[in-house]
């Protein structure tokens, strides 16, 4: 199967002009028989929106929304949206379709609010971490941050994900004399992760500039291995194209079979017995 | 083993991968730019190395043919200034426009003449403001900044006057890299080589009147800034306390030139407070 991750420079705040961002890399992806095709987090609206959250958000039925996801018809396509909940919660959400139809929602989890991120000033935070039945087999969706945490990759993996897509906007940061700290970083999580997980790891990120922040692009590609298999050029607009071979999961997990031998009852028992004990520790007088 | 080389065996924390540098600062400021809806870039250049960085900058982002560099001498001005600007000009191939600023200072300080050097230097450093956002309007061309990371941190430049641009490269690079840069980027030796100075008056240099030297704050603003060194931790590192309290006090005393006017609030949703948007909304 083919995975195109579209490396796109979306615009901040317009939906309009990312929609037709969406329809020319879908082209692109149809052109060079694209099986699924991924967007980076947020990639109808551009990241850093602040007040503009409220301005670009969109109910799933929107007709804007479903106009993208007819489009699935051709292909299965993962993009990035602000969504606003029945009750007019905000969530930074990724969107699964195909076949014309939303498959799976994941709302983001762990929202950055540290440093230059302020996520949690306008998002809600998602409150499920599910994997999901696809027609290439069993998904798991992540956005960014979510990343970073080691559970949400391990509890996806524990729900049955042989493939990770993770959509991100992470900025060029802590360039020293040895290249690109943010790019750095990345690659290692993604590798580990790929490689304890058994899991194939798609990593697709975007490009382009918001008040001189500039996001990197070099989106990734990483085998149940956990070796690089393909990397989008920095800083360009891509669609950045990856064959696979499913079977590599199956020989990976033969290989360093840690999913068959996690204890997740021993891993619950302790989490359990540690929230019993923070619980407690609030209230010793 | 050069000057710069130097610097980095001692301070390696500030080596910048200089293509990577490059690459991403001149794309970055492309972008900028041209989303603005501007294709055209303009810029002072006093003959020192940040403003010479800047052009070298500008003309690897857009080519020699979108850039105009402009000299703004006043009659005190170091000759040697504008021999070291024209250098930069002629290795670079860019249109260049030469104002001389001296009618129009010496006019206004007709009515003050004890006036101290600091507001002439203020003034000045104001007046070829003006001059570069008139002459943005005529060429339909974006004011590009020359201000680094040392001096906007320290406050050692004048609020709506050399610090006033639409973007600005050098923001997040200390004097330090930028000497790196400029070497690595071609800029004339000479330069590279001579010592620091906003040229106001006569024999000023940076590190005479700052009473440290760029090397030395650098390092210290490295530990302080970026990596949120306590008090103890930057002494024990060798910074003596004296110069650190003083280095810290310029920082906090200075915030106002990082900021917009301080807006009295009234509403709902006031500007710069709770009303929030990037400079690059819709664009």
């Amino acid at each position: 199967m083919r995975i195109g991750l579209a490396q796109i420079r979306p615009a901040l705040g317009r939906l309009d002009r990312n929609l037709a961002l969406h329809r020319e890399m879908i082209q692109q992806a149809k052109e060079n028989q694209v099986d699924l095709l991924i967007f980076p987090e947020l990639s109808l609206t551009g990241y850093q929106l602040q007040d503009l959250t409220y301005e670009v958000a969109r109910t799933m039925d929107h007709p804007e929304i479903q106009e993208l996801v007819s489009l699935s018809e051709e292909m299965d396509l993962v993009f990035g949206m602000v969504e606003e909940s029945p009750d007019h919660i905000l969530y930074n959400a990724g969107v699964y379709a195909s076949g014309g139809r939303i498959v799976h929602v994941h709302r983001k989890v762990y929202l950055p609010t540290y440093g230059m991120f302020d996520e949690a000033r306008y998002f809600g935070r998602g409150r499920n971490i599910r994997s999901f039945e696809t027609r290439f087999g069993r998904m798991g969706m992540l956005i960014c941050e979510d990343m970073w945490h080691v559970s949400v990759p391990y509890l996806l993996a524990q729900d049955g994900a042989e493939w990770l897509i993770v959509l991100s906007n992470s900025p060029a940061r802590r360039v020293g004399s040895e290249g690109l700290g943010s790019e750095q970083v990345w690659h290692r999580l993604l590798s580990t992760h790929a490689m304890l997980h058994g899991s194939y790891v798609f990593f697709s990120h975007r490009v382009g500039v918001e008040d001189g922040v500039t996001f990197f692009g070099g989106s990734m590609a990483y085998d149940p291995f956990g070796r690089l298999i393909k990397q989008g050029a920095l800083f360009e607009p891509e669609l950045v194209l990856v064959d696979v071979k499913p079977d590599q999961i199956r020989r990976a997990r033969f290989q360093m079979p840690m999913l068959r031998d996690e204890d997740v009852e021993l891993t619950a028992r302790e989490l359990n017995r540690i929230i019993a004990q923070r619980t407690e520790e609030g209230t010793r007088s | 083993m050069n000057r710069i080389e130097e610097m980095f065996v001692q301070a390696p924390y500030l080596r910048v991968d200089e293509k990577l540098t490059v690459d991403l600062l001149t794309r970055a400021l492309r972008e900028e730019v041209e989303k603005a809806g501007f294709d055209r870039v303009i810029l002072g250049l006093s003959g020192g190395i940040d403003s010479a960085l800047s052009l070298y900058l500008c003309v690897e982002a857009f080519g020699k043919d979108r850039v105009t560099a402009v000299r703004m001498p006043y009659r005190t001005s170091s000759p040697s200034s504008l021999a070291d600007a024209q250098a930069a000009i002629d290795d670079t191939g860019v249109e260049s426009i030469t104002i001389d600023i001296t009618p129009q200072i010496d006019a206004y300080f007709e009515r003050f003449p004890d006036a101290t050097p600091l507001r002439r230097g203020n003034k000045m450093a104001r007046e070829r403001m003006t001059i570069l956002y008139d002459l943005s309007a005529q060429y339909n061309a974006l004011v590009i900044g020359t201000s680094n990371k040392t001096e906007l941190l320290l406050g050692y430049g004048t609020q709506y006057g050399d610090m006033a641009s639409a973007v600005n490269p050098l923001g997040d690079l200390y004097k330090t890299q930028v000497r790196q840069l400029s070497a690595y980027l071609g800029v004339p030796q000479q330069i590279i080589d001579k010592p620091p100075s906003a040229d106001l008056w006569q024999d000023q240099t940076d590190e005479g009147e700052l009473g440290f030297s760029y090397f030395d704050v650098d390092r210290l603003l490295y530990y302080l800034i970026d990596c949120r060194y306590t008090r103890e931790q930057l002494s024990e590192l060798g910074f003596p306390s004296d110069f650190v309290e003083r280095v810290t006090r310029r920082i906090v005393r200075n915030q106002y030139k990082r900021r917009l006017p301080v807006i009295l609030k009234l509403g709902d949703r006031t500007i710069g407070v709770d009303f929030r948007y990037l400079r690059d909304w819709g664009l």
